[in-house]
């Protein structure tokens, strides 16, 4: 049954990583690198090491999220190139 | 996002939540040395119950939770809580951060010990929640110094972009 919920996070996690990097809008860019983050800190959690789980979910999902969209706030919203 | 926000139940909410996600941290901070979790990460989530406000409640009514120009003074105290803890153990002779060494009568090693590491978490706590929120208004360009200062946030009429 582990096997089978990390199998959905590794493939939540290729999916979120093409999707943050391919998309053109900014904002979605942002969304899509934090989901990324959270997955990855649920799989941490899911192979037993929750205090690096614990602080890549509140760093990266919490902190690093909120970051990128000060940062596209300070930008144009869409990529040009 | 440096302006308030025009939902009423955006704001509520999130006074709410901002409170309960403070709670989270300062209960992560407290049993951060025998429970997953410490200073930085409890630290983290009290600085992410500040950028909520400060992203819903707009930058100008939300300075009574950590003030802007106080952000980078109270890092700098947290920094010297964490580093003066260690300085102290090593002017009783002991290791830096040998929390044992300092003598305290009537209390036995071991609860010197946990209440050293508790003083250090502190430490570094404050620090970690201070400099986010600072590098946070750093990034808006509302730090002093910055573009914001000469630019106040209600004389840019144009609405936020997003």
């Amino acid at each position: 049954m582990n096997w089978l919920v990390e199998l959905v996070l590794y493939l939540l996690l290729l999916t979120t990583a093409i999707l943050a990097l391919s998309v053109r809008d900014l904002l979605a860019g942002a969304a899509a690198a934090t989901a990324f983050t959270f997955t990855m800190a649920l799989l941490f959690v899911s192979m037993g090491a929750i205090d690096v789980g614990f602080t890549e979910a509140v760093v990266g999902a919490g902190i690093v999220g909120v970051y990128f969209i000060a940062a596209v706030f300070q930008t144009s919203r869409r990529t040009r190139d | 996002m440096t302006n308030p926000s025009e939902s009423v139940i955006i704001v509520v909410v999130s006074r709410a939540l901002a409170r309960l996600i403070q709670l989270f941290g300062i209960y992560v901070i407290i049993h951060g040395h025998y429970s997953p979790g410490g200073g930085f990460q409890g630290g983290a989530l009290l600085a992410a119950g500040v950028i909520l406000l400060r992203m819903t409640e707009g930058y100008r009514e939300s300075q009574t939770e950590t003030s802007t120009a106080a952000a980078i003074p109270l890092a700098s105290l947290g920094a010297l809580i964490f580093a003066g803890t260690g300085l102290v153990t090593l002017a009783f002779g002991g290791y830096y951060m040998d929390y044992g060494a300092v003598p305290v009568p009537g209390v036995e090693e071991p609860i010197v010990r946990y209440y050293g590491i508790l003083l250090v978490e502190f430490g570094i706590g404050l620090a970690v929640m201070t400099a986010l929120v600072a590098i946070f208004d750093d990034m808006l360009g509302q730090a002093p110094g910055g573009d914001g200062e000469h630019a106040p946030a209600e004389s840019t009429g144009a609405p936020p972009k997003i």
